[in-house]
């Protein structure tokens, strides 16, 4: 289902802006077919590392990018940003095989309905996403992301504007349908972070160190009130120094 | 339907001030005649009326096909070529210095007393408003959606971005642009038709105004303004119906 797992290596990224070190000198590795979260407060330099990653580089970013096979890693992403970034004046459908259009390639709609079955999507396949909820227009984001079939997957926050209840159903859907790819998913949600990833790092500091976290136990979407998840989460809260 | 009621409320207001004001202030029929008056005179004019208003609709519609045409053409070579920015913005600007008033006798004299010096003023009255929204709203397309493009992309491909992205992105804007077009294509047209012409409305106004028949002058005054509140309300309606999902583009704020 998945393509070949693709590990990516990130070195001595730096970031200055506005006069102020973010980071530099950091060092990032995601291995094949894992789910990573990056965990760190707001304005920290969490959306320009991931951002760096995605290739959409900016004034005052720098750093070595390439795949663990050596290669670069153009074309071989996905991104899916906080915002759902869906375009208007098309149906879900027309979102979801966006990729395809851009590119000049036909659009495999057979794949698209598979995909937006999978999200839950079936029925709203040709409405227009001004008609959806918060949550529907996530998972249709979600599904334009899948329909890319790219090995990296780089998540910006997708989850964090939507409803309690809504995240969670999402987080696990997420978990599921993103198995065997690389994923690097941004948050400032601890538990977030804790129910979804194979790996947590935590970005903190000024200028901006990783600390990579213990591995939990299980599989994810862990339950969030797994005692493991819980003592976790209080070790994490002291890292960041919130208690 | 509750805007027509409103809007047919205001009307009959207007009416009433009008009358008003010819009753209190005993003005005599020539300076300015009496509701009744216009409409017995819309009634008996109500086929030579007809015949302008046609003349000076088709002069307001093609002046608004080619002004849109021109300006959306201006507007995305603007967009995309920053050669045609650096030799076309300064022309655009300068179009409006010079006031369309004063070419419109020029025009005339080039374009001779037919539709074509008409439509060309229509056309230049609305060129910039047009090129000017819809150049703003190319150079505004919501940063996340072009970032998505990007990551998409393996390689840039600006015409399909344009083509996929941007230029709808830009719809709305271009359409605020047709607005104010269709709310002052009118000016242009009669415009021209009063500088020189042997048909439509703004020749009637003049022939009825030189020959003292107000009441005349006045039913073409209405005819005209009905033309143009059905311009905008036909723009507005098509816009509705052709851009259905405005309001436009969410804001793209990066987080962190």
């Amino acid at each position: 289902m998945a393509p070949a797992p693709l590990g990516v290596s990130l070195r001595a990224a730096r970031l200055v802006y506005g006069g102020l070190t973010l980071f530099d000198g950091l060092d990032l590795e995601l291995s094949g077919g894992c789910f990573t979260c990056l965990l760190g407060p707001s304005g920290i330099g969490k959306t320009s590392l991931l951002r760096l990653l995605a290739g959409l580089t900016a004034v005052g970013v720098s750093g070595e990018l390439r795949g663990d096979d050596g290669l670069p890693l153009t074309g071989r992403v996905a991104y899916m940003a906080q915002q759902d970034l869906l375009l208007p004046w098309l149906t879900v459908l027309d979102n979801v095989t966006l990729g395809s259009r851009l590119r000049g390639e036909r659009p495999d709609r057979e794949r698209a309905l598979r995909l937006l079955a999978r999200v839950g999507l079936t029925d709203c396949a040709l409405a227009r996403p001004d008609t959806l909820s918060g949550g529907m227009r996530q998972r249709a984001a979600l599904a334009r992301t899948l329909m890319e079939d790219r090995p990296v997957v780089l998540m910006d926050e997708p989850f964090s504007g939507l409803d309690a209840l809504t995240r969670l159903r999402l987080q696990a859907l997420a978990a599921e349908l993103l198995a065997g790819r690389t994923v690097l998913l941004v948050t400032h949600d601890p538990l977030e972070a804790l129910r979804l990833g194979d790996h947590v790092l935590v970005m903190n500091g000024r200028p901006a160190i990783l600390s990579p976290l213990p591995d939990l136990p299980g599989v994810p979407p862990r339950d969030p009130g797994d005692p493991a998840v819980q003592a976790a989460y209080r070790a994490i809260l002291r890292l960041l120094g919130a208690t | 339907m509750k805007g027509l009621g409103r809007g047919l409320l205001t009307l009959a207001g207007l009416l009433l001030v009008w009358q008003g004001v010819v009753t209190l202030g005993e003005l005599p029929p020539y300076i300015l005649p009496d509701p009744s008056a216009v409409a017995a005179s819309l009634w008996r004019n109500a086929n030579s009326l007809l015949g302008h208003a046609s003349v000076t609709a088709l002069e307001i519609v093609l002046g608004m096909t080619l002004g849109t045409l021109l300006g959306g053409a201006t507007a995305l070579a603007l967009g995309y070529s920053r050669r045609a920015r650096r030799w076309l913005l300064p022309v655009l600007i300068a179009s409006q210095a010079i006031p369309v008033f004063a070419i419109a006798p020029l025009l005339v004299l080039w374009l001779g007393y037919g539709l074509g010096s008409k439509i060309a003023m229509a056309m230049l009255i609305i060129y910039f408003p047009v090129t000017a929204n819809f150049y703003d709203g190319l150079r505004h397309t919501p940063r996340g959606w072009l970032d998505l493009a990007r990551v998409m992309l393996p390689e840039p491909r600006r015409w399909a971005v344009l083509r996929h992205i941007a230029l709808p992105a830009a719809l709305p804007a271009l359409g605020s642009g047709l607005r104010v077009a269709a709310a002052v294509a009118p000016i242009g047209a009669v415009l021209g038709e009063w500088v020189g012409s042997s048909a439509g409305l703004g020749y009637l106004m003049l022939h009825a105004n030189s020959r003292m028949q107000v009441d005349l002058l006045f039913a073409a005054l209405l005819v005209l303004a009905a033309l143009a509140v059905g311009l905008y309300f036909a723009v507005d309606a098509g816009l509705k119906r052709w851009l259905p999902w405005h309001p436009p583009n969410p804001e793209t704020v990066e987080t962190d």
